[in-house]
């Protein structure tokens, strides 16, 4: 779609981990306005505020490797007027500090920002212990909170500097491989939207993350099939779009979703709650099923575990045959 | 606020243990022990230590003050309604549906209230994030108290707050911890124990006073000097007798997450009315 000033897919795409575009749009955000602060628990290059703390030392608070304190130092930091945004790999940040996170940021009502890095089974070598699988479920549960999963290093550079202008806590969840960028500098992104990436009518195709560019990929197999599928990019989980959404599956009839995590309580679950109570149709989700990630590359680890253009391809088809 | 003579902040102490009596019996739930303990210290900070306006409280220049452990809450209500933030009538609504005094404190719906709390741990570290605002932004005349029970210290996430304040020398932190030896299960040293605590705070980089937190005047004092402290951050060990103020319930950890019955708090209030039977009480 010309409007979404997207890549052009039958090019070569420039592959980019998605945590750099935030390193870029926290030094950004960071340069717009001064009461942007950051701290880090002991991953400050991982996770990229490298940039902002080579730029801003005075503003970056090292809290060591402290979960718990990184998210409730935040909380403090955003009570003084502060737009802090705290960092760690997304397994222990917020797997480790939910509870300081539930109390201090979000029924206190304290916009910290919160970025997961290194979600996802693609994390590879390191194993299950460091590949996040459950922080969707984690912080959409949360009242007040807001969740967003860029797609590629682009967007999750225009969400960081949006994140910085949002009043309420936001959870940042970010993929450690490199990513093929499909947005441009141009793509819009606004919290809380969705974005209809391919246009199609026989199945709606609803993706978050690093699986947006997978579900071009098998819209583009589809096609070959004779499948016009929709794919719908989803980087704000919470709150959903219901809007655009269901505006698709009233088209389509029938549903596939993907994602780089649990589909118990992530996209795959938000997904199912609004479809089930607004319009129920068949459905497919792509994602873990109730299992750990283990050790490998990570492209073998997304084939694996199914998560790739292959297996959307097919779940396309599953869904679609249940539609008759 | 204009300073008061230390005689009058003692009477001023005891009517907030009136209160908080009151309040835990008409809410039938609560702590009582933790509240009557910390009743001076709140009175110094309230009436004597703290920048603070009550007309105004959002106030920039204000000093902070964190209730970390957020279940001792009703002595904090009782001494802000005394200082004048909200009508003291409005104390026994404390626990009631549609309350602005939640069983435990929330930020959002009182103003003064300066964090939520009540899960344990979390004051220290967000005491040390203010503190590191506050130095961001250049404010060096001001200051911010956290109150932390001591079975509270079992958390992990208050000695990572502590390791941070030492790094970063936060010295217009103030730490006061309520060192009553008491926690739901029993005395705080077989349930946990904490000792060294002196030399545990002073290890991670911290100046330590111990002072009787039951001495409105000595708590002012220790707050005083904790200010002319700049190289560290200071904890004072405040320490205080649970339940002060009425006999049945000093000490014992019974009383820690238990409110009063009617009879009870009869008892209680002829027993503080009575400055513990030396005076003869008003209301006889």
């Amino acid at each position: 779609m010309t409007d979404l000033h997207l890549a052009d897919l039958s090019e070569t795409l420039l592959e980019e981990p998605i945590r750099k575009g935030f390193g870029r749009g926290l030094l950004a955000a960071g340069k717009l306005d001064v009461n942007v602060v950051a701290a880090c628990a002991d991953l400050t290059d991982s996770t990229q505020m490298s940039l902002f703390k080579a730029e801003f030392p005075e503003r970056f608070v090292e809290v060591g490797v402290a979960e718990q304190n990184l998210a409730t130092v935040g909380a403090g930091l955003a009570a003084m007027g502060k737009i802090p945004f705290v960092s760690s790999y997304a397994a222990f940040s917020p797997g480790r500090n939910w509870e300081q996170i539930r109390t201090t940021a979000c029924l206190n009502e304290r916009a910290v920002k919160i970025v997961g890095s290194h979600a996802g089974v693609s994390v590879g070598p390191d194993g299950a212990t460091h590949q996040m699988l459950e922080d969707i479920a984690l912080m959409r549960v949360l009242p007040n909170m807001v969740v967003i999963v860029p797609g590629d290093s682009l967007e999750a550079e225009r969400a960081t500097l949006a994140m910085a202008k949002d009043h309420r806590p936001n959870y940042l969840r970010l993929a450690r491989e490199a990513t093929p960028v499909i947005t441009t500098s141009n793509t819009p992104f606004e919290i809380g939207k969705a974005y209809v990436y391919e246009k199609g009518s026989d199945v709606t195709i609803i993706t978050t993350g690093t699986m947006t560019y997978q579900a071009l990929r098998a819209a583009e197999q589809l096609y070959k099939d004779g499948i016009e599928a929709e794919v719908v990019h989803v980087p704000t989980i919470k709150p959903l779009d219901a809007e655009t959404i269901l505006k698709s599956v009233r088209k389509t009839g029938c549903v596939v979703t993907a994602e780089e995590g649990q589909v118990a309580g992530g996209l795959g679950g938000a997904i199912a709650e609004l479809l089930a109570e607004n319009h129920p149709v068949p459905m497919k989700r792509i994602g873990m099923l109730d299992r750990f990630g283990e050790s490998g590359v990570p492209n073998e680890l997304l084939e694996y575990f199914g998560l790739d253009a292959k297996h959307i391809r097919l779940a396309a088809h599953h869904t679609i045959d249940k539609k008759k | 606020m204009k300073k008061q003579p230390i005689a009058r902040l003692e009477v001023i102490a005891n009517d907030i243990r009136e209160d908080i009596i009151k309040m835990l019996e008409h809410a039938g739930s609560g702590h009582s022990a933790g509240p009557l303990g910390l009743a001076d210290i709140f009175t110094a900070l309230y009436f004597d230590v703290l920048k603070h306006d009550p007309k105004n409280p959002d106030w920039p220049e204000r000093d902070i003050l964190l209730l970390s452990n957020g279940h001792c809450v009703p002595v904090r209500y009782a001494t802000m309604a005394h200082a004048g933030y909200f009508p003291k009538k409005e104390l026994l609504t404390l626990r009631k549906f549609g309350s602005r005094l939640q069983g435990h404190p929330e930020r959002t719906r009182l103003p003064g209230m300066e964090t939520t709390s009540g899960p344990l741990g979390c004051g220290l570290s967000q005491a040390c994030g203010m503190a590191l605002a506050m130095r961001m932004d250049k404010q060096t005349k001001r200051w911010v108290y956290v109150v932390m029970g001591d079975g509270e210290l079992n958390e992990g996430n208050i000695w990572e707050a502590a390791m941070l304040g030492g790094k970063y020398r936060l010295n217009n932190v103030i730490g006061i911890i309520d060192r009553n030896n008491i926690q739901i299960d029993g005395p705080t040293e077989d349930i946990m124990p904490l000792e060294d605590l002196k030399g545990k705070w002073e290890s991670f980089g911290w100046h330590v006073l111990e002072v009787n937190g039951n001495d409105v005047e000595a708590v002012i004092d220790a707050c005083n000097m904790a200010k002319t402290i700049v190289e560290k951050p200071v904890m004072i060990i405040a320490h205080t007798i649970p339940g002060k103020g009425v006999d049945f319930m000093e000490s014992d950890f019974h009383w820690h997450g238990a409110p009063p019955n009617h009879e009870q708090a009869k008892k209680a209030l002829h027993e503080l009315r009575t400055l513990g039977g030396k005076i003869r009480g008003e209301h006889e």
